[in-house]
């Protein structure tokens, strides 16, 4: 099987993978970050969201092989030092979850659109919540916790 | 969901993506993969190769040309909404790129991907048909009028890749699209485009592929406002019927987003 290496939270990994092996797939099941979670599988509910070179994408639609180079974020590599990252703190702050399977998604893509300006006012944020679905919440206190989260990393 | 099995080659350019699909037998080239992927996730299509193009830095730019906006094939949806020279050109177009999908989806799909599919719900089609856009490929310049050819059809051969997209810059566009809450694809988009003397009306979603509405250019060309083309709708016949709209409330719908497309474009 053929090779493939990626920076994967600060780390080089490499393993070898099928070439139909999904980004996910290899993050969760080769890697063990099963922080990434597999909701729709139709690249629509963004649970699967992670960073690629500083990108936020849909890991369940690119191919681990597609990734070969690249420098990947995923929701465990946001917290530091065991302190929270300003977007985590604010959705627990906020009570921005309530069963949390979309959370890891909602928060990579909510620090996309935070680091690209797009977080600046409750329309956009909600704009910007397209490609995330969260089934318990209704979103309020996920767009609380974004506009929160914009607020604490703008100061 | 796992796809059938397949063989991934990364081209380093597009000489080798050419001769890389030359040598496989059932070959896709794969470029951001946002439809590709997902149709090979649910086995609607299982190609024995997938020649990744998508990271090759040749196809990935837009320029100004001679009063044209040129935009790479390989450029993501992302990064044509963000465009301050799309923005300056044809606003309209940018505000299209910044409607496909989601964030995360457009910061993979790229231009080339999309016309290539040529999905009949995709925005790019009603943008590159109306604006009169000439699909330059790895072959020829393919003009818009004569690359959409039917569901899923295009006028590109085997192995033939698009390597950039012509845009005239229009005197004024507008683009207006309902749609699918979930999917984020055009139940119906409208396209509406100024050109010199002509006006071009372009409309995806609604029927197997993109096509104009020479009887709304006709009534735009001699008076440009919302109302002139309000009494003109399509046949409902050629339209497509599924569960998310019947063929009869595209038809509906066609009429509604051609007059917003229209405001829109006379909203600078």
């Amino acid at each position: 099987m053929p090779l493939v290496s990626m920076t994967v939270n600060g780390e080089r990994k490499s393993a070898e993978v099928e070439d139909r092996t999904l980004l996910v797939y290899f993050l969760r099941e080769t890697l063990g970050l099963t922080g990434t979670h597999i909701g729709c599988d139709t690249s629509q509910c963004g649970a699967c969201v992670v960073h690629m070179n500083g990108r936020a994408v849909k890991s369940c639609s690119i191919f681990a092989r597609q990734a070969d180079g690249a420098d990947v974020t995923t929701i465990e590599g946001l917290a530091r030092d065991g302190n929270l990252h300003p977007v985590q703190a604010a959705f627990r702050e906020h009570h921005a979850l309530q069963c949390g399977f979309c959370t890891p998604g909602m928060i990579m893509s909510a620090l996309d659109m935070i680091r690209r300006g797009r977080a600046n006012d409750r329309d956009a944020i909600r704009r910007e919540l397209d490609g995330n679905f969260c089934r318990c919440t209704g979103y309020q206190n996920i767009v609380d916790a974004i506009e929160a989260a914009a607020r604490e990393m703008a100061a | 969901m796992i796809p059938y099995a397949f063989n991934y080659h990364r081209a380093a350019n597009l000489a080798e993506a050419q001769a890389m699909f030359a040598r496989a037998s059932e070959a896709k080239f794969l470029a951001g993969g946002q439809t590709l992927i997902p149709a090979m996730k649910q086995r609607l299509s299982a190609p024995s190769d997938l020649i990744d193009i998508g990271r090759l830095e040749e196809l990935s730019f837009i320029k100004e040309r001679e009063g044209s906006i040129v935009i790479g094939a390989g450029t993501r949806h992302g990064d044509v909404a963000a465009s301050a020279l799309v923005h300056g050109g044809i606003p309209a177009l940018a505000g299209l790129a910044g409607e496909i999908g989601d964030p995360a989806v457009r910061n993979m799909g790229t231009l080339g991907g999309s016309l290539a599919t040529s999905d009949p719900a995709a925005d790019y089609p009603a943008a590159v048909l109306a604006l009169a856009a000439e699909i330059i490929t790895t072959r020829r310049a393919i003009p818009a009028d004569g690359y959409f050819l039917g569901l899923f059809q295009t006028a590109l051969e085997d192995g033939e890749i698009i390597a950039e997209v012509r845009f005239p810059v229009p005197r004024r566009a507008g683009y207006a699209k309902f749609r699918n809450p979930a999917s984020h694809y055009a139940v119906v988009g409208v396209f509406v485009a100024e050109i010199d003397s002509t006006v071009r009306v372009a409309v995806t979603g609604a029927g197997p592929c993109v096509f104009r509405v020479p009887e709304m250019e006709e009534a735009l060309r001699r008076n440009f406002e919302p109302v002139s083309v309000g009494g003109i709708s399509v046949a409902e016949g050629d339209l497509n019927s599924d569960l998310h709209a019947s063929a009869e409330y595209r038809a509906h719908l066609v009429t509604v987003m051609a007059k917003r497309a229209v405001a829109a474009a006379m909203t600078p």
